[in-house]
């Protein structure tokens, strides 16, 4: 049952924040200095906190902490700041106004895992990486936490792919298992958690599992950061409890219902879901999933109403298929294939005598990678192509629609030459 | 080292062994190679001639062409005649006779016995470090080669020697040129509109 | 036993669908079609010799 209202949703990571950066003295004024609890009460109460990973699988975070712990041994602590979802500003936003909240999550992380040694990634050119030097400059940590800048491939901030670089590999995926887990970093188990994720963990040190489980769902308790773009206002970060309907979430960004026709939730591994059901659909993964579609990294885009939805799909399948990290043959065959078809979809170049191909590598390409980039790309597509039939018909059929004219509107980075791996 | 020599040891059976055995065996290395070039191809089979054929041939004709290197080898060692001393057949430069080219024998012998151990553990090693190893295979077969043409007396007195050495050279150059001079990419029901990204 | 590709180290030579035509199959540009399944007890030994002939080693077999 959510307990959710459109008159205040209180602000908890971001509380505090305002423009600009909270400096440590602030930050301690705020949240008071860093808990000394021991790291197996900590375990205990991020366990009964229900917290779920932030990084988009919403896997349980003690849970995650509780296995790399009992791997025993100098474990290492990875904040995944590398936010590498073009729509969403949640993680750079987090770094570049509370960094203090990550950088405490890490040490209060590290007690509990065993962890001798941390790391935070951020992209290569991230905007949030001054702020964050400086804030690592103002504080002494026990757990010594080095900064390190991610190529700024798509991929690159899988998981598995992270703990690669770290080990001095290219910053694409691994084939797993084993996973990081069991061996990650210098071959120890490492524990890999999104910023926001430990960010949370920071706040139920000092309040405790029952204050965090006081606001969201009941299954899924707590706040989360959602990056909401529409018309005009690109990348609006907010914080909302778990299980607020995203209508309302929309509402108070300024988009009215009749504004938009879909809603794209989760990111581009997301799906696109039609705006009227999407607007009673409570923020939960759970709720997300029972509709076929997923929270993933709290990216919300609404796309207004007039647009070609195909012809954005397209764009960022094309964006998807240059991203692969071309080791897996499925992918990197199949994801061109299938964003060749759909450019050609909107160029007007189509022959429906393709489409069985098209349908063809859209069943054959999930499940058969070392990741789940594929997987993503397929079932952001194949959502798109469902809730934008209607002009999907019309393209099929060689006549164009209304909104192959207007400008481009998913954001996606400029194109950039190959990424590098290192 | 003189002809007359030679031929007053013409009915020596140590030497006749080693020299038949070390022609088979060399023999036998080149089909190997051949075979190995050829064992992946896809456009090397067909439905009647399946790849992993090919792979068994080459690894049965690496062994059968390591038994005949041992004989080749024992028999060397001892035939008293030449004087090769009793480390050459793992350490190059041990040998009296002809000290230089059956060196690049005995360092060729070394690298076929590196290639078939590892290749007897494939299994326990990473796939990629056996791979790298197995590349030796284009060293080991040029010292073999030469270690044929420089050492074997057929070789330089009985013409014979001479042809067998380079029609091994000319197969195994076909081999070559059809390992690495084809593409090997199946054609799928629809040619999809395809940019490698790699 | 189930069979697992290492997609990583594929590099669709082919050889897995030679040696059991009966389980995997290829797509059209060459890599292994699997569904994850339990193995029949009759592939079992086409499967181990599919896993050693495969030339990057990309073939896993778990399980008995």
């Amino acid at each position: 049952m959510s307990s959710t209202t459109t008159s205040k949703w209180e602000r908890r990571l971001l509380s505090g924040v305002q423009n600009g950066r909270v400096a440590l003295a602030e930050h301690e004024a705020q949240w008071g200095p860093l808990p000394t609890t021991g790291g197996a009460d900590l375990l205990a109460q991020v366990q009964a906190s229900g917290l779920l990973g932030r990084g988009g699988a919403g896997f349980p975070a003690g849970r995650k902490m509780l296995t790399v712990a009992v791997g025993g041994g100098k474990t290492v602590v990875v904040a995944n700041g590398a936010e590498g979802e073009p729509a969403s500003a949640k993680d750079r936003m987090l770094l570049t106004r509370a960094p203090h909240l990550v950088l405490d999550g890490i040490q209060l992380a590290a007690r509990i895992v065993g962890a001798t040694e941390a790391y935070l990634v951020v992209h290569a050119g991230s905007r949030s990486t001054d702020a964050v030097y400086v804030a690592m400059s103002e504080r002494r940590n026990r757990v010594p936490v080095q900064l390190r800048e991610l190529p700024t491939a798509y991929v690159a901030s899988e998981e598995s792919a992270v703990v690669h670089w770290l080990n001095g590999g290219d910053a694409k995926p691994t084939f797993t298992p084993p996973r990081p887990f069991e061996r990650g970093v210098h071959g120890r188990p490492t524990l890999v958690h999104n910023v926001e994720t430990l960010a949370h963990v920071a706040t139920i040190a000092r309040h405790g599992s029952d204050w965090f489980r006081a606001t969201g769902d009941a299954d899924e308790p707590g706040t989360l950061l959602v990056t909401v773009t529409c018309d005009g206002v690109p990348g609006q970060v907010a914080e909302v409890p778990t299980g607020t309907p995203i209508g309302d979430i929309l509402t108070r960004a300024g988009i009215e219902p009749g504004d938009t026709d879909a809603v794209l939730v989760g990111g581009y591994f997301g799906t696109w879901l039609p705006a009227d059901l999407a607007a009673q659909l409570p923020l939960s993964h759970h709720a997300l999933r029972a509709a076929g579609g997923g929270l993933g990294a709290g990216v919300l885009v609404a796309l207004p109403a007039g647009r070609c939805g195909i012809r954005e799909t397209a764009r960022v399948a094309a964006y998807l298929a240059a991203h692969n990290a071309g080791q897996c043959g499925p992918c990197l065959n199949g994801l061109p294939a299938i964003a060749g078809a759909l450019q050609r979809l909107c160029t007007g170049e189509w022959d429906d005598r393709w489409w069985p191909a098209l349908e063809r590598w859209m069943s054959v390409v999930p499940g058969r990678g070392a990741c789940r980039h594929p997987d993503g790309a397929v079932r952001f597509i194949a959502s798109g192509l469902s809730v934008f039939a209607a002009d999907l018909a019309a393209h099929r059929a060689g006549r164009p629609c209304a909104g192959v004219t207007q400008p481009a509107f998913l954001p996606l980075p400029a194109a950039t030459s190959r990424p590098s791996w290192r | 080292m003189t002809v007359s020599a030679v031929s007053a040891l013409g009915s020596n059976p140590l030497w006749y062994t080693t020299r038949s055995a070390g022609v088979i065996a060399f023999v036998l290395l080149t089909l190997a190679f051949a075979f190995g070039l050829a064992a992946t191809k896809r456009a090397l089979a067909s439905r009647f001639w399946p790849r992993f054929a090919t792979q068994e041939l080459h690894r049965n004709l690496s062994l059968l062409a390591l038994g005949f290197l041992l004989v080749h080898i024992v028999t060397t060692l001892a035939d008293s005649y030449v004087h090769v001393g009793w480390w050459s057949w793992v350490l190059p430069g041990a040998s009296g006779y002809r000290t230089f080219w059956v060196a690049l024998g005995t360092i060729a012998f070394d690298l076929v016995v590196v290639l078939i151990v590892t290749s007897l553990l494939r299994h326990r090693m990473a796939a990629r470090l056996w791979r790298g190893i197995h590349y030796c295979a284009y060293a080991a077969w040029p010292l073999a080669f030469l270690h044929f043409l420089k050492t074997g007396t057929d070789a330089a007195h009985g013409r014979w020697g001479l042809y067998l050495d380079v029609i091994c050279l000319l197969a195994l150059g076909g081999a070559f040129a059809a390992r690495w001079g084809t593409s090997d990419h199946p054609v799928g029901p629809v040619r999809s509109l395809r940019s490698r990204t790699r | 036993m189930r069979i697992r590709i290492n997609p990583i180290e594929c590099q669709a030579h082919g050889i897995c669908a030679e040696m059991l035509p009966e389980w995997i199959d290829v797509d059209e540009w060459g890599y292994p079609i699997l569904d994850g399944e339990e193995l029949p007890a009759q592939l079992v030994a086409h499967a181990k010799r599919a896993a050693k002939a495969c030339p990057t080693l990309a073939v896993i077999l778990s399980g008995r």
